[in-house]
Parts: C-alpha cells; sequence; structure tokens
C-alpha cells in the first residue's frame, strides 16, 4: 500500500470508524444539527449538552465515510468538557491541519489524538469528509436551523 | 492489431478480438488513455459519468474552429455559409443515427437534463393541468426526475412513480396500472445510470399509448450503447447527451415528434427562434429553430457528429458483443468476492457495475482504487430515490464504454483486494 493511503486510512481512523465513540443519540441535549455532503451521501446528526458554556456531553448518529465518522468520533472524544469558544477555536486547528498536513502552521503534535487526521491533506477531495462534523458542530453551537452541506 | 502495447503482454485474455471488434485498435483512438495515475496505468471506469474521446472529435473540433468559424443562419459570408453547413450537417448526422423521419425534428440542447427541462417547460406547460399525472419510474437520475416535480407543483398536477423488484427491472404490471387517463406523460431512462439496466422501451410505449400517454425517454446511457430507432420505439421524445457518446460536454439533442414540436410553445425567447418581431407580435420560427434561440454550441454540435461517426464506424453488433463480454466477466468476476453484493442484476442488463463492499463506504473504496490508477464513481449516482429504494446511501460504480478489457476488471479486482487490506 502506498504511503499516502497509509497516512489517511492509519489504524486509529480505521478503529474509530468502525467502532465510533459516543455514537449515540442524547436525550438531553440542548442544541443538535444535523450536517450533509451530498457528494458522497454522507449524513451526521450532532447533539450536545451544554451547561454554562461547557460541553458536557456530545454525541452523534449518521451514516458516512470512513473519514467522516473517524473525525465525528475523534471530534466528539476530544470536546469533552471543553468550553463552548474552545471547541470552534479547536475547529480552526484542526482545518488548518487538514489543509495544510503535518509540516503546516499547526504541528500535529499540539493536537493530541486529532492528530491523526493528518494524512487527509493529501487528499483534497477527503477534507470535506472530516470536516463535516466540525461544521455541524459550530452550527449546533450558533443554534442554525439550517442543515450544513460540505459541498 | 497493435504491436506494442504494454497492456496486451501480460494480458491472458486477449487472445483473439471478440466478434470482430478489435479492442486495441480502438483505445489507441483515445489518446488519454494512454495516461498514467500515480504512476500507474489509468483504468478508466467511469465512463457512465462521462465517456473519453476519441482523437477524431477533438480533430473534428479544432478544424472547425480552424477553418470554419462564425455565425450560423445569420451571415451571408462564405464562412458563415460554411459553419452553417457544419452545424446543419451534425443535424442530420443525429437524425440518421436515431433513425428520426426529419432532421427537423432534431433540436440542439446542452444536453440530456435542458432536453428534459425544454420539454417540462412547453409541452408540459401546453398539456399538463391541475389534477393531471406524469408517470416516471424508481429508477430515473435526477434529471428525469426534479423537471417534471416543479412542473407538477406548479400545475397542481401529481408525480407517479413505476415501482422496480430487487433485481432492478421496472414491474411492467405496475406500469400499466399506474397509466390512466389523467397520465399526460410517460417518462422513463431507457437504461439505468446506476443499475445498467435496459428497459423495454418499445412494450412501455405501446402500453402508454393504447392509453393514450406520450412517453419521454432519456437516452443519455443508452446512445453510446444500444443502436437506437426512435421510429421503431415509436416514442413521442428521446434525449441524448454528446460527452456520454465519445462527444463533448455542453452538446446534447431532443428528438421530438413533429407533431408534438408544432404543438408546442416555444422553450427560451430570442434570435434565431423567430421569423419576424416587432413590440407588438412575435412570429415564431419553425421548429427546430423555434426551440433553439441564441447563437449555438456550433463546435459542440460538429464535435458530436464526429462521435457519432466513431459510434457508426464501430460495427454495432460486435461492439455490443465487445461490451457484453467486458460485463458478463465482470459480474462474474465481482460476484465471487468475498462481501461484495451486486446492485442491480437485470437480466437486460448494460455495462454498469454497481455495489456495495460489507459495510466500507463507497467513497473509501474509490479513493483507495484511485491510489492504483482506478477511476469508479461513487456515492448516489444522482439517483437518491433508487438508492432509498435499496436502502443504500451510496454505492460504487464501475461503468465500461467500448475501450474497456477483461484486464480492466482484473485491475479493479486487485484493487478491490488492496481495500479489503486497509479495512482488514
Ligand atoms: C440516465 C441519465 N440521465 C440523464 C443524465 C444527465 O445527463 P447530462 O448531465 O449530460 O445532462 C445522466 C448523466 O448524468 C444519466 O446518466
Amino acid at each position: 500500500m502506498n504511503d499516502e493511503l497509509r497516512n489517511l486510512y492509519q489504524e486509529v481512523v480505521i478503529d474509530h470508524s468502525k467502532q465510533p465513540r459516543n455514537f449515540r443519540k442524547l436525550t438531553d441535549a440542548t442544541c443538535s444539527a444535523e450536517g450533509y455532503n451530498p457528494l458522497c451521501g454522507d449524513q451526521l446528526t450532532l447533539y450536545v449538552k451544554l451547561t454554562n458554556e461547557v460541553i458536557d456531553d456530545i454525541g452523534f448518529t449518521g451514516s458516512g465515510c470512513a473519514i467522516s465518522k473517524a473525525s465525528a468520533s475523534l471530534m466528539t472524544a476530544a470536546l469533552k468538557g471543553k468550553k463552548q469558544q474552545e471547541a470552534l477555536m479547536l475547529f480552526n486547528q484542526v482545518h488548518i491541519l487538514l489543509t495544510e498536513g503535518p509540516n503546516g502552521r499547526v504541528p500535529p503534535d499540539t493536537l493530541g489524538k486529532l492528530a491523526v487526521l493528518s494524512g487527509v491533506w493529501e487528499f483534497p477531495m477527503r477534507v470535506k469528509c472530516a470536516t463535516l462534523a466540525w461544521h455541524t458542530l459550530r452550527n449546533a453551537l450558533e443554534g442554525k436551523e439550517i442543515p450544513v452541506s460540505t459541498e | 492489431m497493435v504491436k506494442n502495447h504494454p497492456q496486451m503482454m501480460n494480458n491472458p485474455h486477449v487472445t483473439s478480438p471478440v466478434g470482430g471488434f478489435d479492442v486495441w485498435r480502438v483505445r489507441q483512438e483515445f489518446p488519454i488513455l494512454k495516461e498514467t495515475v500515480y504512476g500507474k496505468p489509468l483504468v478508466y471506469l467511469d465512463s457512465a459519468a462521462t465517456s473519453q474521446k476519441p482523437q477524431r472529435v477533438m480533430d473534428a473540433m479544432s478544424h472547425f474552429f480552424l477553418r470554419e468559424n462564425a455565425n450560423v443562419h445569420r451571415g451571408v459570408h462564405y464562412l458563415s455559409e460554411r459553419a452553417t453547413e457544419a452545424y446543419e450537417n451534425a443535424r442530420v448526422k443525429v437524425a440518421r443515427f436515431l433513425n428520426a423521419k426529419h432532421a427537423n425534428e432534431i433540436i440542439f440542447v446542452r444536453g440530456t437534463t435542458e432536453a428534459v427541462n425544454l420539454v417540462a417547460a412547453t409541452f408540459g406547460k401546453a398539456q399538463v393541468g391541475p389534477g393531471d399525472e406524469v408517470l416516471i419510474t424508481a429508477m430515473e437520475h435526477h434529471s428525469n426526475i426534479v423537471p417534471w416535480q416543479m412542473l407538477c407543483q406548479e400545475k397542481g398536477a401529481h408525480l407517479r412513480v413505476t415501482p422496480i423488484n430487487d433485481a432492478g427491472e421496472l414491474i411492467l404490471s405496475e406500469m400499466e396500472r399506474l397509466i390512466g387517463p389523467k397520465t399526460k406523460l410517460v417518462a422513463v431512462t431507457h437504461i439505468s445510470n446506476v443499475l445498467g439496466t435496459i428497459n423495454p422501451i418499445q412494450e412501455i410505449v405501446k402500453m402508454a399509448h393504447a392509453k393514450g400517454a406520450p412517453v419521454f425517454v432519456d437516452g443519455a446511457q443508452a446512445a453510446p450503447h444500444l443502436p437506437i430507432d426512435v421510429q421503431a420505439l415509436d416514442c413521442d421524445f428521446y434525449a441524448i447527451s454528446g460527452h456520454k457518446m465519445y462527444g463533448p460536454t455542453g452538446i446534447g439533442t431532443l428528438y421530438g415528434k413533429r407533431e408534438w414540436l408544432d404543438a408546442m410553445p416555444p422553450y427560451q425567447g430570442g434570435g434565431d427562434m423567430i421569423l419576424s418581431v416587432s413590440f407588438e407580435k412575435t412570429v415564431y420560427n419553425k421548429p427546430p429553430n423555434k426551440f433553439e434561440a441564441g447563437t449555438p454550441n456550433m463546435a459542440g454540435a460538429v464535435g458530436m457528429a464526429a462521435a457519432i461517426d466513431f459510434v457508426m464506424d464501430v460495427e454495432h453488433h460486435s461492439l455490443v458483443t465487445h461490451e457484453h463480454d467486458v460485463l458478463a466477466y465482470g459480474m462474474a468476476a465481482l460476484s465471487t468476492f468475498p462481501g461484495l453484493r451486486l446492485i442491480g442484476t437485470a437480466s437486460a442488463k448494460s455495462g454498469v457495475i454497481s455495489f456495495v463492499l460489507d459495510d466500507i463506504h463507497p467513497h473509501d473504496i474509490g479513493t483507495i482504487l484511485d491510489r492504483e490508477g482506478i477511476a469508479i464513481r461513487t456515492g448516489h449516482h444522482c439517483a437518491q430515490p433508487l438508492m432509498n429504494r435499496f436502502g443504500l446511501p451510496a454505492t460504487a460504480r464501475a461503468s465500461l464504454a467500448c475501450y474497456n478489457t477483461r484486464h480492466d476488471i482484473d485491475a479493479l479486482m486487485a484493487g478491490l483486494a488492496k481495500v479489503r487490506e486497509v479495512f482488514r
């Protein structure tokens, strides 16, 4: 297998895509949003429970490719207990990592487990898959009703 | 026979050309097939999205620009005459290709999508009223759904849908039941772009006409693969796209029976579609000009005509035999792949192989194959209602054209083994 593919489909990514964490609907969510990626038919619903601007709990449901599922799973794991503002700042960092790669402005090792997404940058067509959950998160936090679409 | 084709050397399947069809000679006409992708030879299995173009199509278009370019139907000068002739010859060629009675039954459009929209905006506008029905099928491309849906919404009419069975074939008895006195049009695809199903158009037209309903046929996928005879089919409308049949993008045609074209109101307003204009009254031109407002895609029409020459030069019977051989080989091979499920197993089937592989998302399959130089399409293929029918968000689709070989299928199988390796 070539290196780029190996970097894209790292073991952690495959693992999170096969067994996504926080893959559930929250019954006590304070906000939620839906996201679509019309190119590949990815669809996810994100649920967030905010208490005093802190993400107390977070979950998602839906279907999608390995990259979008793993990204959503990794995101939910990273965000529990984070402040709303911190979450959005983290999105910025992740976005830079996804578009600039491991040698870009954001060193992967500053992002913990999310660093495994650094292989995505070699596949520009797949950046949308990896950012779907994050765009949806932003909509959920900002209380937007319109489903996000990453096309 | 090509002597030094690298793929042929190590291809155990190429012994003699199938049925007199020399695929290796045909491949020589398509320069892009010599490209490499990520260092691997290109394996192009996405012709249902758009076909590759033979050199002669590109040559015909550049010849038009180099030697004949001027506006059509307008100038008295030499070049305008040449351009008009080239454009109108293309129309005659399409008419012959579809076996239309008259060349003036052929309207140049951007492609199948515009053809559907044209019929909805003209025929639909005049013929469909509140409470009427338009009947489509469960296997239509979005372009043969949405314009009818918009029309029905505007007119207070109803969209009805003929169901399909699990193999991906139309349930004709249901279709017959759904055609009633309120059915103003039956719109159906000749070949499904997802399932490959070849629909029995002749039978459908007989059924619809018996109840007084005209039939629109989406021929986008059929034109490159089947001989088409609109008179034998007796359909009322037939739409094709140049780019799916080895021609350029941005050009296609709508065939319409003369009686309908005469009766239909014009499509867009502008130059060429008129006989005379005053601020009080405009007299419209006759078909086909009535439906072709503005300066048309002249080079596109010329390219499409060259593509038709290409298709007609390849002996049709042997082309069909060759494509069917590769399809049968592909279906047999893929059906042995562990965890793979074929979507679309109609008995009458053209070169489209849709599949899903366990719970691996088609998009991931597409990315991994891409790095092997293999181009397939993944997603909903502009047919979301059809995906829902099969309970799938997406499929992977390998689609064939005249230049594909058993070797391409072997490459696909090897690629799928790589997919397995990643998702072990
Ligand atoms: C069955 C079918 N109908 C219609 C279309 C639309 O054709 P075009 O995009 O050329 O207008 C396509 C292809 O996209 C198709 O496969």
